[in-house]
């Protein structure tokens, strides 16, 4: 188990290094931090000296191993625009982005596992084939088109939900901000979750469809009709333990890509987390809080897969962790 | 009156372009106790067979004709509650290859454990204790520790003794085995065949074994069944088929058994093959393989009917009787 833990950390700093040396080779790519900076009026003199107070006159591998140094110190840069320290901006934005996500993936979760079990007990059934149609349907609709139209829907047409915003958030731990605290906070957060699981939900659905009527072929489940168990219990104990091995591998990577699709949902609804964060510092061409942003994103996209592999050698007795890595 | 009793059971396949027809008029009896023997080619049917008794045939298959009565009661007519009922509890099946039979995710005493509790109000505590007692009579050593392993920490003869102890669990009557050795090491596949004949003896159950070595069945069988192509070409006391086969397809059985060649002598065998469902031959299904095919053979197929001792499905049976006679008296 720890030679297994070693090597995955080890695996992780790999990860981390390529990342970070990606997000940092764009920062020479997005155009002159100055002009944002500075504006028009200042004189070429002027921008020069502060280009050399910036480092940015250095050569590229000078200038990554400054950063480099500086990040595993935690310092990302600062924030061009917030003057402020990058991951601290970011960090601020972060459980903003985190619930958004906790809620996608309870919607994920709580729909996709139901939903897929029945379609493949009842693959013919005319709710199965609907089921089965409308996640062709989910995963062909841009998130954004899906967004906008619940916003026109439950907001403008039936005035049920707020369009944008967090609302009522609770302080929480001295450094939280929750949206699961107050009435008003779950009807902000419905809509984003519902919209950022919208292209993930019709995925898992037909993955634990397909993988579940493989698996009520195999032998072992004829094995447990002959010996006369309870179809529910060879449904939920035989089939669906053998079903999720596979889609928990799928998933891990899936919450990862889910952070970065709050871009897309933040935006529309407004919601002050990461994504949105990101995409204003787009616009500004706000480069360390950017290049931040990316490592901030791989970073969890690594952390999440590390977690995810442990499970699944703790859910599959076949995997052996305390014998891997050795 | 018999414990199992076989009439006219017919299994038909809905392939995509046509039915084919896997058993054709299956009829066959076994006694309280007694143990009987299916062999054939494969492809014959005799796992469709094994299946059809349990009513666990998979789509397309299914029971198109015939009756199947367990202890007096149609398993083709019960309902899933009523087959529930029947399997694993009543009549057991032990399947081919014990590597994927087990659940993966399962513990052995959870695989145990569930299959008393879907049949008798037991704590699992109880059930536990019951699915000990088992596995010591499969010689399964340290049982207790058994019940917490994952199959894929067993070996493949400890499996197929860990199924055989399920399949003893709730006492059965009848046992269906499938080919119960042929995934397994050759060196085991003897300890296995003892066992189970062994247990059957002891508990007085049934046993159905499936299998395309006669070998195996003359040591294990009172009564044997040979198919071919769907259909029972010959049976009767397994002595006597084995001892003195009247079908040509038996007799070519016999003779490919490598104990009937010398040492250096090339094997014997059946010259082609098995047709497949879909392209069964006119009249008897065995003709085109047949050395002694006439018009007859190709055009009806023959009714089964006593001959000796045995019950036997040949036009020709008869003159092949006396001709192999005029052989042995020539000898």
């Amino acid at each position: 188990m720890f030679a297994y833990l070693v090597k995955r950390v080890f695996q992780a700093i790999a990860v981390m290094f390529v990342i970070s040396l990606i997000a940092f080779a764009i920062q020479g790519n997005l155009g002159d931090p100055l002009r944002e900076l500075v504006g028009q009026s200042v004189s070429e003199e002027v921008r020069q000296q502060l280009r050399d107070e910036l480092g940015l006159n250095d050569s590229f591998v000078q200038q990554y191993l400054r950063f480099a140094g500086n990040a595993l110190q935690g310092d990302l840069g600062t924030s061009y625009f917030f003057k402020e320290p990058a991951l601290d901006v970011i960090l601020k934005k972060l459980p903003a982005t985190l619930e958004l996500v906790f809620g996608a993936t309870l919607i994920i979760i709580g729909l996709s596992v139901p939903l897929g079990v029945y379609t493949a007990i009842k693959p013919n059934a005319i709710l199965s084939k609907v089921i089965m149609g409308l996640s062709i349907v989910g995963i062909s609709v841009p998130v954004f088109l899906t967004a906008i139209l619940m916003i026109f829907v439950f907001s403008v047409e039936f005035g049920w939900l707020p369009s944008f915003g967090r609302g009522d958030i609770v302080h929480v731990w001295g450094y939280w901000d929750t949206n699961f605290a107050t009435v008003d906070g779950w009807l902000h957060i419905v809509m984003p979750s519902i919209a950022l699981a919208s292209i993930m939900l019709p995925l898992f659905v037909r993955l634990i469809r397909a993988e579940m009527m493989e698996v009520l072929q195999s032998e072992y489940v004829r094995y447990a009709t002959a010996k006369g168990i309870n179809p529910w219990r060879i449904y939920f104990v035989h089939a669906l333990k053998n079903t999720l091995l596979p889609v928990i591998t799928v998933g891990g990577v899936q919450i990862g890509t889910m952070v970065a699709y709050t871009i897309l949902t933040e935006t529309v609804f407004q919601w002050p987390g990461m994504g949105f964060m990101f995409l204003e510092a787009v616009n500004r061409v706000d480069t360390p809080l950017i290049v931040a942003y990316l490592i901030v994103v791989g970073f969890i996209f690594v952390v999440t897969n590390t977690i995810v592999d442990l499970i699944y050698g703790l859910v599959n007795p076949t995997v052996n962790l305390a014998r891997m890595g050795a | 009156m018999s414990l199992l009793s076989v009439r006219d059971l017919t299994v038909k396949f809905a392939m995509r372009d046509q039915t084919v027809t896997a058993l054709n008029g299956i009829s066959f009896d076994l006694a309280k106790g007694e143990r009987l023997g299916i062999v054939g080619e494969s492809g014959a049917g005799k796992s469709i067979t094994g299946f059809s008794l349990l009513n666990l045939l998979s789509r397309p298959g299914y029971i198109d004709n015939g009756q199947i009565l367990f202890d007096g009661e149609d398993v083709v007519k019960m309902n899933d509650q009523q087959l529930r009922k029947v399997r694993g509890n009543r009549m057991a099946m032990i399947f081919q290859d014990p590597m994927v039979t087990l659940n993966p995710v399962l513990t052995i005493g959870q695989q145990m454990v569930e299959t008393l509790r879907a049949h008798r109000k037991l704590s699992v505590e109880e059930a536990r204790q019951i699915a000990v007692v088992k596995l010591r009579e499969v010689y399964i050593n340290s049982p207790e520790e058994r019940l917490d392993q994952y199959p894929h920490e067993l070996s493949g003869g400890m499996r197929q003794r860990i199924i055989i102890a399920i399949a003893l669990l709730l006492d059965p009557q009848l046992i269906i085995a499938d080919e119960p050795t042929t995934a397994l090491d050759v060196t085991i596949q003897a300890d296995i065949m003892e066992l189970l004949l062994e247990l059957c003896q002891s508990n007085q159950v049934g046993l159905i074994l499936i299998t395309h070595d006669l070998g195996v069945v003359s040591q294990m069988t009172e009564r044997t069944l040979v198919m071919y192509a769907g259909r029972i070409i010959e049976s009767g006391r397994t002595r006597s088929i084995i001892n003195d086969p009247q079908h040509p397809y038996t007799q070519g059985l016999i003779n490919a058994l490598p104990q009937q060649t010398l040492p250096g002598e090339q094997l014997r065998q059946i010259p082609g093959n098995m047709p497949t469902l879909a392209q069964v031959p006119n009249g008897c299904a065995f003709n085109p393989r047949c050395t002694f095919a006439t018009d007859t053979c190709r055009s009806q197929i023959p009714q089964i009917s006593h001959y000796g001792e045995v019950e036997v499905a040949c036009h020709e049976v008869q003159r092949l009787q006396s001709e192999q006679a005029r052989e042995e008296e020539k000898a």
